[in-house]
């Protein structure tokens, strides 16, 4: 394992951030922390980077033990996302000189990998401007090269794409899977389930500071019952004739909103099974508004893990707090 | 690597500081703007105040113009304290501290590239000095020597004001906390008026201010106090150049290890 951490526990006056997290990286490996705002993922990523000292627990990134020989975890990780930065007044190839330098590379050196990154991250064109002139994609960018200028065999990725338009995001996952092709070990957090998908090899989805669930991808949509087809009649009185000709592409029984006209069905091949119900509930001559494939997504995973949406955590209250803080010190 | 750890600091610091100063060159309006202040104060003092100020067998002028360069450096150390609460703010310093770099090079490089920035604030406070008609009178090196001592007092408070920087949520709390402060450090002194016409209670206050013991050291070196002013009486200003360089010294000495470890300790959030 390159990152392994055990009974991570760190909380801040009575607010419980972190509760007893375990967790492993495999060389050459994505591991993906999903879950909420509040739910734990950035206090991970600070104790893991030496930014903060956790209450309890123990933890070794790339062979150097956390808590005896920070300065080696340090000479090993890259961080980049909400909680690094970047100079703004500095042009991209002053930002990434600076930050080879204080990873003790030779100036010479640095420079030339400076270029090496800025050329790969196709920003060739603005290497001398001030990042200040930069589009908020962009400076993802030049912040992710900077974590990666001593080509460091770990990277933590904290919520690297929150916040950025659709293109600049799937940029981003390009070369983030680059990296991890070259062999380079990755802890990404994310809210994000696509991103999780797209990128991780193993997931944790934690909430209040303590993980609920772990598998790849497919496990945890598996989990959550996968795609659904959801689809919205015109005519509500004609539910049940649509609901019989549903039936046959669902994986599951139906969810049926009578009053609403309201269908969702669980299925496997979901672009395929909307080709399906269109045509025949076109050939029984049912109309419908709306129809759609969804994917599940993180607030599916809640829904199901923790019976709240991801978006409107419960306040800490006391109870929530107490149970979170004895499994901490077990 | 087992190079010496004394070449690291300096290494790292050189980094942190050669990055402040292409700042200073990027944005000059920060540095402009934090001019204006001690110039309004030499047109102000100058021409508007000056008048019904007597320096008995001297030039009120003359006399001024230390005093401003006195306050022009403690007021560029709040520059310090700002420019970490920024770097801490924007997050700079979080990455810094994820790095294999020393843990003392980014307090270091940024005094040490203040010096820099008062250098700078220093000689166009000259250039306004000599327009209002302020002028050198002592030895060259009596001048650098009092050009050094005022950069070497600058460089200790910078420290003080490093450490207000990391504790403080954004610059802008640097600034307005440290007038607080800082502007009766600078005006209970003498480096607008002769101490002795302050009110007697606050006599002591000036006497024992190491503001005023910087001003009567440039002042003196400069040659800008009339002949036949009377030898001051209290310790601190008699003895005001060892005075003054042990105030120097003794703020690097508390306030450079606090600064290191409130860095270290980062932003608990």
């Amino acid at each position: 394992m390159v990152v392994s951490a055990r009974g991570l526990s760190k909380r801040y006056g009575s607010t419980v951030a972190l509760a007893g997290l375990d967790l492993d990286v495999p060389a050459g490996s994505v591991l993906g922390l999903l879950g909420p705002n509040g739910a734990g993922k950035t206090t991970t990523v600070s104790i893991l980077t030496t930014l903060i000292s956790p209450d309890t627990g123990t933890a070794t990134v790339a062979g150097a033990d956390l808590l005896t020989e920070p300065r080696k975890v340090r000479e090993r990780i890259g961080l980049s996302g909400q909680y690094a930065a970047v100079d703004e007044h500095l042009t991209a190839t002053e930002n990434l000189e600076m930050i080879g330098q204080l990873y003790r590379l030779r100036r010479p050196e640095a420079r030339r990998r400076a270029v090496e990154l800025i050329e790969m991250f196709r920003l060739t064109e603005a290497a001398d401007r001030p990042l200040k002139t930069f589009s908020g994609g962009m400076r993802r960018r030049i912040d992710l090269a900077c974590s990666l200028i001593a080509d460091p065999p770990v990277l933590f990725l904290d919520e690297p794409t929150t916040g950025l338009d659709p293109r600049s995001r799937t940029e981003l996952w390009e070369i983030i899977r680059g990296r991890v092709a070259a062999g380079t070990t990755v802890l990404l957090t994310t809210q994000y389930l696509e991103e999780a998908d797209q990128l991780a090899d193993e997931i944790i989805v934690i909430d209040h500071g303590r993980a609920i669930a772990q598998g790849t991808s497919d496990e945890l949509k598996r989990l959550v019952g996968g795609e659904h087809l959801d689809i919205r009649l015109s005519d509500v009185r004609l539910v049940a004739d649509a609901a019989r000709l549903i039936e046959k592409v669902a994986t599951g029984p139906l969810r049926v909103l009578a009053e609403r006209g309201e269908i969702s069905a669980p299925v496997t091949g979901g672009p395929e099974a909307l080709g399906v119900v269109l045509r025949d509930l076109n050939e029984a001559g049912i109309a419908i508004v709306d129809i759609g494939v969804r994917r599940p997504t993180l607030d599916d995973v809640f829904m199901e893990l923790t019976g709240h949406a991801a978006e409107e955590l419960p306040t800490p209250d006391s109870q929530g707090a107490d149970s979170l803080t004895d499994g901490g010190a077990s | 690597m087992g190079t010496n750890p004394i070449i690291h600091v300096l290494a790292d610091s050189l980094v942190i500081a050669r990055r402040n100063i292409i700042r200073i060159k990027r944005v000059p309006d920060v540095l402009a703007f934090v001019l204006i202040q001690p110039l309004m104060f030499v047109v102000l003092f100058a021409y508007v105040f000056g008048g019904a100020i007597d320096i008995p067998g001297g030039n009120y002028r003359e006399f001024l113009v230390a005093g401003i360069f006195a306050q022009t450096v403690v007021f560029g150390a709040t520059f310090t304290g700002a420019g970490l609460a920024e770097d801490m703010q924007k997050g700079l310093i979080n990455r810094f501290r994820t790095l294999p770099m020393s843990r003392s090079a980014v307090v270091a490089g940024r005094t040490a590239s203040d010096v820099v920035y008062n250098a700078i604030s220093i000689a166009v406070m000259s250039l306004a000095g000599l327009l209002v008609g302020w002028r050198i009178r002592g030895s060259v090196l009596d001048a650098i020597a009092a050009y050094a001592l005022l950069l070497f007092f600058a460089y200790g408070f910078s420290w003080v004001m490093a450490c207000i920087g990391l504790l403080v949520p954004t610059p802008e709390v640097v600034n307005n906390a440290s007038f607080i402060v800082l502007f009766p450090l600078t005006f209970v002194a003498n480096t607008f008026v002769p101490s002795e016409t302050l009110p007697r209670l606050l006599q002591p206050f000036a006497e024992w201010n190491p503001i005023s013991a910087l001003t009567h050291t440039t002042r003196s070196l400069f040659g800008n106090i009339p002949a036949g002013t009377p030898e001051p009486t209290s310790w601190p200003l008699q003895n005001s150049a060892v005075y003054s360089l042990g105030w120097s010294l003794l703020l690097i000495i508390i306030f450079a290890p606090l600064a290191t470890r409130l860095y270290q300790r980062g932003r608990t959030a």
